[in-house]
């Protein structure tokens, strides 16, 4: 599967149904939708889920896609991660209602700038920098780093509310095979973080210095999360000498009530 | 409750999905140029006001209208008066 397939698709919306899900946080679950017939995708694409109600009514909502581009023996099997928005309208709908054997309407893959693969870039670093969901696709692409045996440095900087709002905890904290090369550092907002001695409080210019790369590298670096987050990590990333040529953004929407 | 705020928008990664119906190429692999402010840039950055009942799309530098799409029950309706061009590297 070529990039230029997936960006030339013409997309239209396809069944999926809801393979299994299981929650990753208190408030987020991952969902593994079976797509048969999906073209495959880039690390960083999302898909848009449609729900359709008994009156006609639809409406619909954009998704990262977690997994990497890799298809399993049983077909197309696309992880997501849906945090549950307290008074929102889908997610807590797609976090507590939808059930294995549940159908829903999927397009996709969508987006061809906020996406990695092994070999663009000459070998460049990467930073990636996460707020809250915002973890999503920058998994993916970790995880088709380690399908492709890639090699590319890669720096995550994760923030989150607390410890327990941390999504793949697992995954990041253990890393498994292909993951070395890879490392993480965590910001916690609203507690400290004994282990490494920061105390709580949002992401700073100091953070970035720290744990990303410097400027001199040339590092690509891909900001997702809420859209107040993205634009505050893009400002303190050109504060630091980053070429804004270098810095790829996705803004999740609303930074929240 | 939710207000129309600075930051209740999102970005052009979102437009891929809406604009599959119209374009054959990705829409946010484009650079756009607006035409109010001259403002040369990646698609994929552009502000994005979805939960209306149509998709509007706003300039980054000047908050100008780029783009309108509406579907209405007699079909869809563009208007992309904002931008001055629009190019894919193919
Ligand atoms: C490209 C893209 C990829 C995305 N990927 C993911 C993903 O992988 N996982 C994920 O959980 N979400 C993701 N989102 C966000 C997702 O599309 C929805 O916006 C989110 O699930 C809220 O939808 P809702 O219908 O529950 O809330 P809505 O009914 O739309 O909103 C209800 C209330 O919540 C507020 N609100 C809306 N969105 C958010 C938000 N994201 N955070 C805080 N408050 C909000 C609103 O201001 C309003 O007050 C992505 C968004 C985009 C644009
Ligand atoms: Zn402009």
């Amino acid at each position: 599967m070529t990039s230029e397939l997936v960006g030339r698709a013409v997309l239209g919306w396809r069944v999926a149904e809801l393979v299994e899900s299981w929650p990753e946080t208190a408030s987020a679950r991952a969902l593994v939708l079976g797509v048969p017939d999906w073209p495959g995708h880039r690390a960083g694409q999302h898909v848009d889920l449609r729900l359709t109600g008994p009156d006609g009514y639809t409406t619909e909502r954009s998704y990262s896609l977690a997994s990497p581009a890799a298809r399993s023996p049983g077909g197309w099997r696309l992880q997501l991660v849906v945090q549950r928005v307290q008074d929102g309208e889908v997610s807590p709908y797609l976090t507590d209602v939808f059930a294995a054997g549940n159908l829903i309407e999927v397009r996709g893959p969508i987006g061809g700038w906020f996406v990695w693969s092994p070999r663009e870039g000459g070998g460049a670093p990467v930073l990636l920098v996460a707020g809250g969901s915002g973890i999503v696709p920058l998994m993916s692409m970790i995880r088709e780093r380690r399908f492709r045996r890639d090699r590319t440095p890669f720096r995550l900087v994760y923030s989150l509310r607390t410890q327990a709002d941390e999504l793949f905890a697992d995954e990041l904290n253990r890393p498994g095979i292909g993951d070395g090369g890879v490392e993480t550092f965590v910001v916690r907002t609203r507690e400290d973080s004994p282990r490494s001695g920061r105390p709580a409080g949002r992401i700073s210019a100091a953070d970035l210095a720290a744990w990303g790369w410097p400027a001199d590298f040339a590092p690509r670096c891909f900001v997702c999360g809420p859209t107040g987050f993205v634009e505050e990590v893009a400002r303190l990333l050109l504060s630091l000498g980053h070429s804004p040529d270098d810095i790829k953004t996705e803004r999740f929407g609303p930074s929240g009530p | 409750m939710s207000t129309l705020q600075g930051n209740d928008f999102e970005d052009g990664n979102v437009l891929g999905g809406p604009f599959a119906e119209i374009f054959v190429h990705d829409l946010t692999a484009a650079t756009g140029r607006c035409r109010f402010c001259g403002l040369d840039g990646p698609m994929a950055a552009v502000h994005v006001y979805a939960r209306a009942p149509g998709v509007v799309v706003r300039c980054p530098g000047c908050q100008e209208v780029l783009m309108r799409l509406v579907s209405t029950p007699r079909g869809l309706e563009l208007d992309a008066s904002g931008l001055a061009h629009l190019s894919w590297r193919l």
